[in-house]
């Protein structure tokens, strides 16, 4: 079982991106589940969701409490909203920020466990959304960057699922936009292995 | 087909499959997704030959399908919370007329204090009102009761609620397959009512009933209740038959080593832990109770479809030899115990297994697959009390503890 917790704030669209994974996880050949948490006024409050894979029929509604995968759409969450809570042992958090994941990791704490040991991949998801969609909605650049971090989606599954919701221009603005910050984790993906293993390059 | 779909938006699909007449919706959180994307359906012509009509508050809502119901529509309307509280008066009516509505309840607590979360609070408040109550575990299952209920609320005249968890369900996106449309006209029959009202032919319906008449008003609305889960589960094993579902059974058995549905589960069996429970909270001990199941464990689950009518006879069978029964509920009454552990323990009497209430999730607490581990641990080790608060958190209590909530219950000797 693969489980995804999603931060952001209201508005962002923190719910739909938690359903578009379970679409797009399901094209990908996954069992699938989104959970919602809710409030009863949210817009601009903290708002998380849940997403989760299996091979097998997923039958557990709690809230994901050990993720292997976060999703923050919103920097300003970083030292407010725990993201990296119980974050599984070389689990990814996806950063939605224009500093880089140095800067991601001392905002967060630096000295934290699940900080310290968390893989962060940081991207300009929120300026690729002003720019590809014209509203700050960063769910379809966050879930192509996790589609260039992990094999659990695909750039073409996220990039179905958004036109499929939202046929015509804006469901091709989100797979742009999308598919601009899929470009963007693999390059930075693939930079960083070099560091570490410059042999590869 | 199966695809990844809200809750609501597979409820939808699943009611507009049924052909009503009349949907009517006053909004109110968490069912409105559900009158929304129907809406949609209607003005966008997917559903044609519907009627939808949007009103000023749930009374009229309700009044709206009683009127429509009694005019030979089939009728749909969806609420919750102190919706279906504001609706009450009408709610009863709708029932004492024999009209077979199908309503959606998306279960959250009642205030004060106010709270739109899941719990069974609100169902349960109506649950003497003389309509059906039918939970699902799953949003397949709730999409599904939707098809059924019509079919059980038309053959008995008697209306449904459709209960499903608040946001829980109605909002979480889950791999559904909705059935077709020859599959859902293959098994629901065209609605046509008995009687109705007809101006051609004028007719009084809700006639005042003296003291002369009312007893066997009520004497005869009862037979028909005690009528009704024949019907209910002649009508679930139909739907298997069409569409190759489990959905609705009046008491759902499980696989005591996969956990999975299983109708043609054994009983619980002599020295083993039953844990009942109705609604979603079903899913997560699925995955909950899997490690003690591992472990060897003896703890079987047993889940309740219809809380009314209470399918008294199916789960005492079902409970078979059970040393104990630990009950999570979903709702409390007040000075009482848990609303599901009060009917189980009606239903297995004084010489039954001593039965443990466990409030969990009540006002949307999230319910935790570790803390229903624990408490079926404790019922194994003799120290679960016969009511227990689940995740009660002493910090956020004006005074300090000891917060015991009942003594250990113990096993009859």
């Amino acid at each position: 079982m693969i489980q995804v917790r999603i931060h952001g704030r209201g508005g962002q669209g923190v719910v739909t991106a938690a359903e578009m994974l379970a679409r797009a996880g399901f094209l990908a050949g996954h069992e699938a589940a989104a959970i919602p948490s809710f409030g009863s006024e949210r817009t601009g409050a903290p708002v998380v969701s849940f997403c989760r894979f299996s091979s097998r029929p997923i039958r557990t509604r709690e809230p994901v409490l050990a993720p292997d995968v976060v999703l923050l759409q919103d920097p300003t969450l970083l030292s407010a909203d725990r993201p990296f809570h119980g974050l599984r042992s070389g689990g990814l958090v996806v950063v939605s920020t224009g500093h880089d994941a140095e800067w991601v990791r001392q905002a967060a704490g630096a000295d934290d466990q699940a900080v310290a040991q968390a893989q962060i991949l940081a991207v300009p998801a929120l300026d690729i959304a002003m720019r590809e969609l014209g509203v700050p909605k960063p769910s379809a650049a966050m879930l192509g960057a996790y589609a260039g971090a992990r094999d659990h989606v695909t750039i073409e599954t996220v990039e179905q699922v958004f036109r499929a919701r939202y046929p015509g221009a804006v469901g091709e603005a989100n797979a742009r936009a999308a598919r601009a910050c899929y470009e963007l984790a693999r390059t930075a993906l693939a930079e960083e292995a070099d560091r570490r293993e410059p042999s590869r390059a | 087909m199966r695809e990844v779909l809200e809750g609501s938006q597979g409820v939808a699909r699943a009611v507009a499959l049924c052909r009503p007449a009349v949907v009517c919706a006053y909004p109110i959180s968490p069912q409105t997704h559900i009158v929304e994307a129907l809406a949609r359906l209607v003005s966008s012509e997917q559903l044609t030959r519907c009627e939808f009509l949007t009103v000023e508050s749930e009374f009229s809502a309700m009044s709206v399908a009683i009127g429509a119901s009694a005019a030979g529509g089939r009728v749909y309307t969806a609420t919750a919370s102190q919706g279906l509280l504001y609706m009450a008066e009408v709610v009863y009516n709708a029932a004492g007329l024999g009209l077979p509505i199908v309503m959606t309840v998306a279960n959250r607590a009642v205030g004060a204090p106010i709270n739109i979360w899941n719990d069974h609070s609100d169902a349960m408040a109506l649950r003497g009102a003389g309509w059906l109550q039918l939970y699902a575990m799953d949003n397949q299952e709730a999409l599904d009761l939707h098809v059924i209920a019509f079919a059980v609320a038309e053959e008995l005249r008697i209306p449904v609620m459709v209960c499903m968890d608040g946001f829980v369900l109605t909002h979480a996106s889950d791999v559904l397959e909705v059935p077709t449309q020859e599959q859902v006209d293959t098994f629901l029959p065209p609605y046509a009512p008995q009687v109705r009202l007809d101006p051609d032919h004028p007719r009084t319906f809700g006639t005042m009933a003296g003291p002369e008449t009312f007893t066997e008003t009520k004497y005869l609305q009862h037979l028909r209740m005690l009528d009704a889960i024949e019907v209910v589960a002649r009508w679930v094993d139909r739907y298997r038959e069409v569409t190759g579902r489990e959905a609705g059974e009046p008491v759902t058995r499980f696989d005591p080593t996969t956990l999975e549905r299983d109708r043609n589960a054994a009983p619980v069996g002599a020295g083993e832990i039953a844990v009942v429970a109705m609604g979603s909270v079903l899913g997560t001990l699925q995955a909950g109770l899997a490690p003690l199941v591992a472990d060897g464990v003896g703890v079987r689950l047993v889940g309740v479809s219809s809380f009314r009518p209470f399918p008294a006879a199916a789960l005492r069978e079902a409970l078979g030899q059970a040393e104990r029964v630990v009950v999570i509920d979903r709702s409390l009454e007040l000075g009482n115990e848990g609303d599901l552990s009060a009917e189980v323990r009606r239903t297995l009497g004084d010489d039954g297994p001593p039965v443990h209430s466990v409030l969990a999730g009540l006002g949307g607490r999230p319910v935790l697959e570790s803390l229903l581990a624990e408490a079926v641990a404790q019922a194994r080790a003799g120290t679960l009390g016969a009511l227990t608060f689940l995740d009660l958190r002493p910090e956020s209590l004006p005074f300090a503890g000891p917060h015991a909530t009942g003594a250990p219950a113990e096993v009859a000797p």
